[in-house]
């Protein structure tokens, strides 16, 4: 057996996995409330893009209908924040998180009303490709997805360490106090960062969607990535990346040993392993937050 | 006194839900003064400070600074028209380094030049926040956490400090330290001041005009130094002990405004 094939198709999953638990890790930090629809978020990024690309919808060319995506789900990040999320302002965090898995169910009913319940998938200009690296045979798509998930990780991490904004987004979440009293204005920041969870959504949607095919139900993969997200300890953002890319790479492994079923089972236990010998996750910030 | 008044608030409420925590607070603080409200705990004191910055809403009275009505206005506007508040407790950003937290101080303006002279300027007057500014925040020890508050609240180039305690915690050495620099930032940077503090005896000494507070409204009011000499503040906030005619002190003492 080639073990560099499931590393690969794994490693490709767990970017996918990664990005989710990216976007519920920054909305968390941000907002301080779990963002259940994330999964759902990534369904509808996907979804739309089908229906953008697709010969038998819109036809429009795959490359205006990637940024268009994106634009799309930042707008609907950022006005869903805006219209909806912020009237919970100031509420128990429990009353938003009702509100998120809420929005969930409307997103998933929503798309299977408008587009269907069928499985479809992303017409990319490179499906059927290949490439071959001595005996490993990689999926373009496989290749893409990775490279696009270090892409997005790197510009996500500079725009944080080195923009203006990102900056103001981490001092809101560390303390949103002192935030308001050095003039940021703090609930435009939290719909900005919807925005970027909603870029999050739209880029793995579209890569899920090349290479796999999607349905309206696709969006409970979000719980998976919550056990990413976890594993990474809620919080960290490299954290997430890493802990979808576990997650990724044990599922065909398991897959592959267990008998069948049992591999279903392996990205769940993990998480109970590191609540239970490392509750705050492996990458926690060691230093915890004031009050 | 002749410099205008660049602070005035008048018969100002707020309520924490139905608690009324200030109640009909009316002062006023001139250009280049420090102004000093003394008060216990819960007498409203940081209460006052948030209504000012807007972090908290009046539920009636007004402020005017500059001649414009600001209360009820959102923090950010409130920081840019000059107004910055240093608050109590040390609300630092604990996982930015040192510098970030300096930096961000001046998220509200733009002009790049007049922020990286401010910013030179600080660390002149905050050395010890120039050797750390790698390190992050949450790491420095208590007095430096303040410095960096202070260091923080000035990059937004502030007409008016509003400084919350600054002395809270800190051991007499440091407070000396601290407000020996907030003397300097008022006489060299013209930065005025309304200064919130339990510590009565410093407050006093730095400022030009104080205000008692006691249950969310003013008790009293006078010259710096005419509180100083004041029986009751010397005798419940200075701690100077008075002997009656029978040579023991009064433990129930009353004290003249109430």
């Amino acid at each position: 057996m080639d073990y560099s094939q499931l590393i690969v198709s794994g490693l490709a999953n767990g970017c996918v996995y990664g990005l989710i638990a990216l976007g519920f890790v920054l909305v968390y930090k941000a907002t301080e409330a779990v963002n259940f629809a994330q999964g759902d978020f990534m369904m509808l990024g996907a979804c739309i893009v089908i229906w953008l690309t697709n010969g038998d919808s819109l036809g429009i060319s795959f490359w205006l209908a990637v940024p268009l995506t994106i634009v799309i789900m930042a707008v609907l990040g950022y006005f869903l924040d805006l219209l909806v999320v912020r009237r919970l302002f100031g509420q128990p965090q429990i009353a938003v998180v009702i509100l998120t898995i809420a929005i969930g169910f409307i997103l998933r009913f929503g798309v299977g009303a408008i587009w269907g319940h069928e499985p479809r998938l992303l017409e990319t200009p490179f499906v059927g490709k290949n490439l071959q690296f001595g005996s490993v045979v990689l999926g373009f798509e496989e290749g893409a997805v990775i490279i696009v998930t270090l892409a997005l990780a790197l510009a996500l991490y500079v725009f944080f360490k080195h923009s203006k904004l990102g900056k103001a987004m981490q001092a809101a979440s560390q303390n949103q106090l002192a935030a308001y009293y050095v003039g940021i204005p703090v609930k435009n920041i939290q719909s900005l960062v919807w925005a970027l969870a909603g870029v999050v959504a739209a880029v793995s949607g579209i890569l899920f969607a090349s290479k796999g095919a999607i349905d309206p139900s696709t969006g409970l993969l979000g719980i998976k990535a919550f056990a990413a997200a976890v594993i990474g300890g809620f919080g960290s953002l490299p954290g997430a990346i890493i802990g979808g890319l576990i997650i990724g790479l044990v599922e065909p492994f398991a897959a592959y040993a267990l008998p069948a079923g049992y591999s279903q089972l392996a990205p769940y236990a993990i998480m109970l392993l590191v609540l239970i010998f490392r509750p705050a996750g492996l990458f926690a910030q060691m230093q915890k937050k004031k009050v | 006194m002749g410099s205008a008044a660049v602070l005035k608030i008048d018969n100002l409420e707020a309520y924490y839900g139905p608690i009324m925590a200030i109640r009909g607070v009316s002062l006023e603080v001139r250009q280049g003064q420090i102004v000093t409200i003394l008060g216990a705990n819960g007498a409203g004191k940081t209460t006052l400070l948030k209504t000012i910055s807007g972090v908290m809403n009046a539920a009636k009275g007004t402020v005017v600074f500059s001649g414009e009505a600001i209360h009820n206005r959102e923090p950010e506007t409130i920081v840019k028209r000059g107004i910055v508040h240093v608050p109590e407790g040390r609300e630092i950003f604990p996982m930015l380094s040192v510098a970030e937290n300096v930096e961000i101080g001046a998220y509200t303006r733009t002009n790049r030049a007049e922020i990286s002279r401010d910013l030179e300027m600080v660390y002149t007057y905050f050395p010890i926040l120039a050797e750390r500014a790698k390190q992050s925040a949450g790491t420095l020890s208590g007095g430096q956490q303040q410095m960096l508050a202070i260091a923080r609240g000035l990059m937004a180039r502030p007409k008016l400090m509003l400084l919350d305690e600054p002395s809270l915690g800190l051991s007499p050495l440091l407070v000396q330290e601290i407000f020996v620099i907030l003397k300097r930032l008022n006489a060299e940077q013209k930065v005025t001041m309304l200064l919130v503090e339990q510590n009565a005896r410093v407050a006093l000494s730095l400022a030009d005009y104080g205000y008692v507070m006691e249950l969310g409204g003013i008790a009293m009011s006078d010259d710096a130094r005419a509180l100083e000499a004041s029986k009751d503040i010397q005798s419940f906030y200075l701690g100077v002990q008075t002997q009656n005619e029978r040579g023991a002190r009064r433990w129930k003492q009353r004290k003249t405004w109430r």
